[in-house]
C-alpha cells in the first residue's frame, strides 16, 4: 500500500515540469501573491487602520469577496449532480474540474476570513477544548464546521476517486460521501446567508429572501466561472471537455440568473412600495441617500451585466456560440460579483445604526491583500490541475507490478 | 513572568491541548505579532471565566507590571466581583441635556480609551426640532457650534445600552463578550480574536474597534484599572461602555454621570425599590431606543419636562 501511494505520489513531480506558458503562468500568480504577502504584512505591522474599514463599516471588502467566494465553491454542486446522480457523462468526465474549483474557493474564504481578523494567532479560541466556541449560538462557529466541512469532504473525494482511477479500479464505495457533499453545499451558503440574516440590527440584511437571493446568485456565478475555467483548461491541458457539458452548465445559468432577478426584483418591490425606513441601504444603493452616491453605478453596472447576460443565456444560439457565451459568463462574474461583494455586505452598513453614512471603497492594502489571496486560489487550482492531468491522460497508471520510476 | 510559572504547576489535559493548537499559531503569531516578539504567557492565557482565583491573580500581575512599565507609573488592575442583588441600570433625560459632550470626554479619560486614533464610548446625537428623529437619519454627530444647546436643535447621548437581551454577545463566535451578573456587557481583550461580528450585531453602534495601536498618552493614562473595563486595551480588538465597571462595583457614580453638568444622568440599582432610577422608570415617561427590537435595554431615556 506504501508504494502504491508512493508511486502515486510521482504524479506530484509533474508540477514542477510544464511549459514556458505555465512558468509564466506560476510567475505571474507569485508576483501577485507577493503583493498580496507585502500588503497583508503592512497590514499587520499597523493594524486596520491601513484599511478602510471604520466602526461605521466595521466589515468590508474582505468579507465581500468571501462572501461571493462561498458561493463558487456551492456552485460546483451543479456538476456534481448531473455527474454522480444522473450520470450525465459529459459532465462526468470533468466533474473533477468542479471539485478542485470548490477546493480553491473554501481556501480563499478561509485566507479572507483570516485577513480580516484584528488577532489571527487568536483563532485557537474557536477550537473546543482549549477554546470556547460559541457553538451553537454564534453563526461564524457554524460558518467555519461547515467550510471546513466542505473542504475536507471535497478534497477527501476528489483524491479518492483520482487515487482509484490511477489504481484501476472502481470508486463507488465514496458514494455516500459524493452524495453528502450536495446538501453539505447548500448549507454552506445557507449559513453564511444567515450570518447577515438573523442580525435585527442591519434591516438590509434582516429579510427572509436574503438566503434564497445568496444560493441563486451563486448558482450563476459559480458555473460562469467554471466555463471560463473550463475554456482555458481545454486550451492549455489538452483535457477534452464535450461541449454538451459547457451547454448544459449554461443552460442551469438561464435558470438560476432568472431566478436570481426574480428575487432581486421582490426585494425591490417590498421595499420601495412599502417605502419603510428600512429602504434607505437600497435607496443608497441605486439612487444615493442624502447625496452619497458611491455605490450607484456600480449597482446599475451590476443589474445591465445581469440583464444581459439573462438574454444571452435564454438565447440557445447565443449561449451556444463560444464568444457570445464567454461575454454572457463574463458579465454574470462580474455582475454578481459586484450585486454580492459591494450591493450585499457594505449597504448592511450605510447608513449606520445611528443613521450616519460613511462612504466605504477599499484601500490599496486591502485591494493588495484581496488579489494576492485570488492569485493564492489560482495557484491552487493550477497545481491540483498539473497534478491531475498525468493520471486523466492515462499517462500515470497502477501497473499489475509495481512500474518502473521512469 | 513569576505570575506565568505559577499557572503552570499544574499541568493539565486542557494544557495540553493547547500547546498543540499552540504549535500550529505559533506561525500565524509571529507574523502578527507587530513588534515581532511573541509574549507566550499571555498567548496561552485562558478565557476569563474559566480562570482559577490563582489564574487571575498572576495574570493580574503580569498586566499590572507590564502596564506600569509602559506608561511610567503604577497600575492597578482589579477583578472586583459584582455585588449581590444588584442590577444597574441607567436613565437619561433628554429634557435637560444640553449636548455638550462634557460625558464624552469624561469617559475617554477615565475609560483609557485611545487619543488617537480617537475611540469614544459615547455618541452625541443632535436632532432638529420639529424634524423626524427616531429612525435617527436626521441625525447629526459632528455638530460643532461655539456654544450648546443651539437654538432648535435637541440632544441624545448614546452608549452601550446594556440589553437585557443582547445581540452582541449571541454572535460572538469565541464568547469573549458577556453580560456580567450585575448587568454590564463586558469584553475579555485578551481572548477577542476581532472579527467584528458584534459590531455588525449592535443596534446602536456602541462597540468600537481598535484600528490600530491605542494612543495613550502616558501622562493621561488613567491607573486604576478593572480587568473587564478600563485597562490599556490591544490594538485589533473590539471595547465599548461598561457603566465604568471599575467605578461602579465600588459604589461610585460612572464617570459620565458624574461629569454631567445639567444632572441629566442618572444611574443605580434597578433590584433596589429606592434607588433613583427605579422611580424614574415608574413615574417618568419612558422610552428605550429601539424597543421594536426586542433587545430590552437597561438604559433608559425620559423627558422630566
Amino acid at each position: 500500500m506504501r508504494n502504491k501511494i508512493r508511486h502515486f505520489g510521482i504524479a506530484l513531480t509533474s508540477v514542477t515540469k510544464g511549459s514556458k506558458l505555465y512558468y509564466g503562468w506560476l510567475a505571474f500568480l507569485a508576483t501577485v501573491i507577493l503583493i498580496g504577502v507585502v500588503s497583508y504584512s503592512f497590514q499587520a505591522r499597523h493594524g486596520f487602520i491601513v484599511t478602510h474599514i471604520r466602526d461605521q463599516v466595521s466589515w468590508g471588502f474582505y468579507i465581500s469577496n468571501f462572501t461571493f467566494l462561498v458561493g463558487v465553491a456551492a456552485a460546483a454542486v451543479l456538476l456534481v449532480m448531473p455527474a454522480y446522480l444522473y450520470h450525465f457523462k459529459p459532465i462526468k468526465e470533468i466533474v473533477f474540474l468542479g471539485e478542485m474549483m470548490a477546493i480553491a474557493a473554501i481556501c480563499m474564504c478561509i485566507m479572507f476570513v483570516t485577513a480580516d481578523l484584528g488577532h489571527p494567532e487568536r483563532v485557537w479560541h474557536m477550537i473546543p477544548g482549549p477554546g470556547r466556541p460559541n457553538w451553537p449560538s454564534s453563526l461564524l462557529t457554524w460558518d467555519v464546521l461547515v467550510l471546513n466541512g466542505y473542504l475536507i469532504i471535497n478534497a477527501t473525494i476528489f483524491f479518492y476517486v483520482l487515487y482509484k482511477i490511477y489504481e484501476g479500479k472502481d470508486y463507488k464505495s465514496i458514494m455516500p460521501l459524493i452524495i453528502l457533499s450536495i446538501p453539505w453545499a447548500v448549507s454552506i451558503h445557507t449559513v453564511t446567508a444567515f450570518l447577515y440574516n438573523g442580525l435585527v440590527a442591519r434591516p438590509y440584511w434582516n429579510a427572509s429572501i436574503l438566503a434564497p437571493r445568496f444560493l441563486a446568485s451563486a448558482f450563476c456565478s459559480g458555473p460562469a466561472l467554471m466555463i471560463l475555467v473550463f475554456q482555458a483548461v481545454r486550451r492549455v491541458s489538452g483535457v477534452t471537455i464535450d461541449d454538451k457539458a459547457i451547454f448544459k452548465v449554461a443552460e442551469l445559468i438561464a435558470y438560476t440568473m432568472a431566478i436570481n432577478i426574480f428575487l432581486l426584483g421582490c426585494e425591490v418591490y417590498k421595499e420601495f412600495y412599502s417605502g419603510s425606513i428600512h429602504l434607505a441601504p437600497l435607496q443608497y444603493l441605486y439612487f444615493g441617500l442624502h447625496g452619497h452616491n458611491n455605490l450607484v453605478f456600480l449597482m446599475w453596472l451590476s443589474f445591465i451585466f445581469n440583464v444581459s447576460a439573462l438574454i444571452i443565456f435564454v438565447i440557445p444560439s447565443l449561449r451556444e456560440n463560444f464568444t457570445t457565451l464567454s461575454i454572457g459568463c463574463a458579465l454574470v462574474f462580474l455582475g454578481v460579483y459586484i450585486e454580492k461583494g459591494v450591493g450585499l455586505v457594505i449597504p448592511g452598513f450605510i447608513p449606520d445604526t445611528l443613521g450616519e453614512i460613511y462612504e466605504y471603497m477599499p484601500s490599496m492594502v486591502e485591494v493588495g491583500v484581496a488579489m494576492g489571496i485570488w492569485a493564492t486560489g489560482a495557484l491552487i487550482y493550477t497545481l491540483l490541475l498539473k497534478f491531475t492531468l498525468p493520471i486523466y491522460h492515462g499517462t500515470l497508471r497502477l501497473e499489475p507490478k509495481p512500474a518502473s520510476q521512469s | 513572568m513569576n505570575g506565568h510559572d505559577n499557572g503552570q504547576k499544574k499541568v493539565s489535559r486542557r494544557g495540553f491541548l493547547k500547546a498543540a493548537a499552540a504549535a500550529g499559531a505559533a506561525t500565524a503569531a509571529a507574523g502578527c505579532g507587530g513588534n515581532g516578539e511573541i509574549d507566550f504567557a499571555e498567548f496561552f492565557q485562558s478565557h476569563f471565566k474559566e480562570m482559577s482565583k490563582d489564574e487571575v491573580r498572576s495574570v493580574i500581575k503580569r498586566l499590572e507590571d507590564k502596564y506600569s512599565s509602559k506608561y511610567g507609573k503604577q497600575f492597578t488592575v482589579k477583578a472586583t466581583e459584582p455585588m449581590e442583588n444588584v442590577l444597574f441600570g441607567y436613565a437619561l433625560d433628554l429634557s435637560r441635556c444640553i449636548g455638550c459632550r462634557r460625558c464624552v470626554y469624561a469617559c475617554v479619560r477615565e475609560n483609557n480609551q485611545s487619543r488617537d486614533p480617537q475611540i469614544h464610548w459615547i455618541t452625541v446625537l443632535r436632532f432638529k426640532k420639529g424634524e423626524k428623529w427616531m429612525d435617527l437619519e436626521e441625525s447629526e454627530k459632528y455638530y460643532s457650534p461655539d456654544k450648546v444647546p443651539e437654538e432648535g436643535y435637541f440632544y441624545m447621548p448614546v452608549q452601550c445600552q446594556q440589553c437585557k437581551n443582547p445581540p452582541c454577545t449571541k454572535v460572538c463566535p469565541v464568547q469573549a463578550t458577556w453580560t456580567e451578573p450585575d448587568g454590564m456587557i463586558v469584553v475579555d481583550y485578551n481572548w477577542c480574536i476581532g472579527c467584528r461580528y458584534c459590531m455588525a450585531a449592535c443596534p446602536y453602534g456602541a462597540r468600537r474597534f481598535n484600528l490600530a495601536e491605542p494612543g495613550l498618552p502616558k501622562d493621561e493614562a488613567n491607573p486604576n484599572t478593572h480587568y473587564l473595563g478600563n485597562r490599556p486595551r490591544y490594538r485589533g480588538v473590539v471595547e465599548k461602555c461598561t457603566f465604568c465597571v471599575q467605578r461602579t462595583r465600588e459604589g461610585k457614580y460612572p464617570a459620565c454621570v458624574e461629569i454631567c453638568p445639567v444632572g441629566a444622568r442618572k444611574f443605580g440599582n434597578l433590584l433596589d425599590k429606592d434607588s433613583e432610577v427605579r422611580y424614574i422608570i415608574e413615574h417618568e415617561r419612558v422610552f428605550r431606543l429601539k424597543e421594536d427590537m426586542n433587545t430590552q435595554p437597561k438604559f433608559f431615556y425620559f423627558f422630566s419636562i
